[in-house]
């Protein structure tokens, strides 16, 4: 079911992208895109593979540098920021990324607690477990807290790198491909764990995708990257009601086939 | 030609760079003292069975194998000071070294090989914590503090296996073996095997953990990550050991 988006402040722009170009060699990956999240959005941004959709969320988590344009993330400009601001501005920033990127030498708990241990020195031992469990329990996992990550599903996989972003209690959430790979009916339970992030932890995300269930499901808005721009924007309706051949494939792949 | 002096040239840089970083980081809070302890087991401790066994075989061949060009000239009652200068002065911090390269140096580069392909390196960063500090930093502080101690046991472990051997032929007791092995050792000796230890160890730390960082994607970037740690550290090792010995015979002149 597609979201009403009522719950969005359409005033704050907590990431604004301004003419953003990034390049590897001769591979013009991105040319010139603009971008604005607003405040309690989700955002999510369609386009084919190798068009460098996860390029974008890296370039704004500050992991990767524009070669052109600018990066605004909550007021701060992201390639002006020295390693230590960064540091900082990236605690409101949950990335989950597209394979989970969970520490395979830990534990789940370890995994958790990593984070927490290292950002957060005050907490005593009882109040980090406290903020353990509750963030595994958020995503339905307690169960697995001793367990590593090499006995978990892909599901769960992807559950436990939410949760150790959600850790932080950031105010950003960046979802690379959170439903590659996974089964239709994990798919759904990520959608809805994504919806449930948002209204329980109140982040604006950016939800990087190219399968159109989990756009149409978890999308506020929908930006398609095409030829390195974002040529096309609005509801997911909106977006596919087009005889672009660029774009009409990407539809007839997950409706029609 | 021109494109391999340029990416030769790239590539010194990068690894100047990330030397440079290094300098900057160790001496800056936090300190990850949990996990340079770690390290400290996983290189140290974990290296133990496979130093014993080689530093033990070494003293033994060695000591075999020196025998008959000494018992020409009627001088095998040499042997103990021959010995312990050879396996104070190169054998232990070489041997320890090579080991090393092997054991941890690979280790280092594969792990943080896959850690980078699997962007388990990249999650670190994004949750606020410094990777280079963390996962670098805290590894070649644990070569270089583990290696010395390693090549200590190793010349100790050496010793005692030339002991049975020099015992076994030439019925020389315990403490006399050691009475020549200590006589013969100078503090230049000494030191010159903490020196040698301490810059293999930060050598073979550094570039395991330089080839695991800059590892392309995929699983055939973290094999020649692996491989490149090994293959480069044991070259740095030998001119290493040459340029040493060479400062050494200039201060004992």
């Amino acid at each position: 079911m597609l979201k009403t988006g009522g719950h969005i402040d359409y005033q704050t722009e907590v990431i604004t992208v301004r003419d953003v170009s990034k390049s590897f060699g001769e591979n013009h990956v991105l040319r010139g895109v603009d971008l604005k999240l607003y405040n309690g959005e989700n955002l999510v941004v369609l386009g084919r593979s190798g068009t460098g959709k996860s390029v974008l969320i890296k370039l704004i988590s500050g992991l990767l540098r524009p070669d052109m344009g600018t990066i605004e993330v909550l007021g701060e400009h992201v390639d002006e920021l020295n390693e230590k601001e960064l540091q900082q501005l990236r605690l409101k920033i949950g990335f989950s990324f597209q394979n989970s990127a969970l520490y395979d030498s830990m534990t789940v708990r370890e995994n958790l607690e990593f984070p927490l241990v290292r950002n957060k020195r005050h907490l005593s031992r009882a109040e980090i477990d406290h903020e353990v469990e509750d963030v595994l329990d958020a995503v339905g996992l307690l169960h697995t807290i001793n367990q590593m990550p090499s006995e978990l599903s892909g599901g769960q996989r992807k559950r436990v790198g939410i949760a150790r972003t959600l850790i932080l209690r950031p105010e950003i959430m960046l979802y690379d491909e959170p439903t590659a790979g996974l089964d239709p009916i994990t798919c759904i339970e990520i959608n809805g764990l994504i919806n449930e992030v948002q209204e329980k932890y109140k982040t604006s995300s950016i939800i990087i995708t190219h399968d159109l269930a989990c756009a149409k499901s978890v999308g506020d808005r929908i930006v398609m990257l095409l030829d390195g721009k974002f040529e096309r924007q609005g509801s997911f309706d909106e977006i596919f009601d087009t005889n672009d051949e660029r774009v009409k494939p990407f539809y007839d792949y997950n409706f029609i086939t | 030609m021109i494109k391999n002096i340029q990416r030769t040239l790239i590539e010194l840089a990068n690894i100047h760079r990330f030397v440079m970083r290094f300098y900057r980081e160790v001496f800056m809070p936090p300190y990850e003292f949990k996990e340079i302890i770690r390290q400290c087991y996983v290189v140290g401790w974990k290296s133990l069975p496979l130093i014993s066994l080689t530093g033990f075989i070494t003293g033994v061949v060695f000591t075999n194998q020196s025998r008959p060009s000494l018992a020409e000239f009627g001088a095998t009652s040499w042997l103990p000071a021959l010995i312990s200068i050879a396996i104070i002065r190169a054998l232990a911090p070489l041997v320890t070294a090579l080991i090393a390269s092997g054991k941890v140096g690979s280790q280092i580069g594969a792990e943080l090989g896959s850690m980078k392909v699997t962007e388990q390196i990249d999650a670190m960063e994004v949750s606020g914590t410094n990777p280079f500090k963390f996962l670098v930093v805290s590894r070649v502080l644990a070569t270089t503090i583990s290696i010395p101690i390693l090549s200590f046991y190793t010349a100790a472990v050496g010793l005692f296996g030339a002991f049975l051997s020099v015992n076994q032929n030439e019925n020389t007791s315990f403490r006399v073996y050691f009475d020549q092995v200590f006589d013969a050792v100078t503090f230049l000796d000494m030191f010159s095997l903490v020196l040698k230890a301490v810059v293999f160890g930060f050598t073979i730390g550094i570039v395991g953990c330089y080839q695991g960082y800059h590892s392309s994607k995929g699983t055939e970037g973290v094999g020649r990550a692996a491989n490149w740690a090994v293959v480069m550290s044991m070259f740095l090792v030998f001119v290493e050991e040459i340029l040493i010995v060479q400062i050494i015979q200039a201060m004992r002149a």
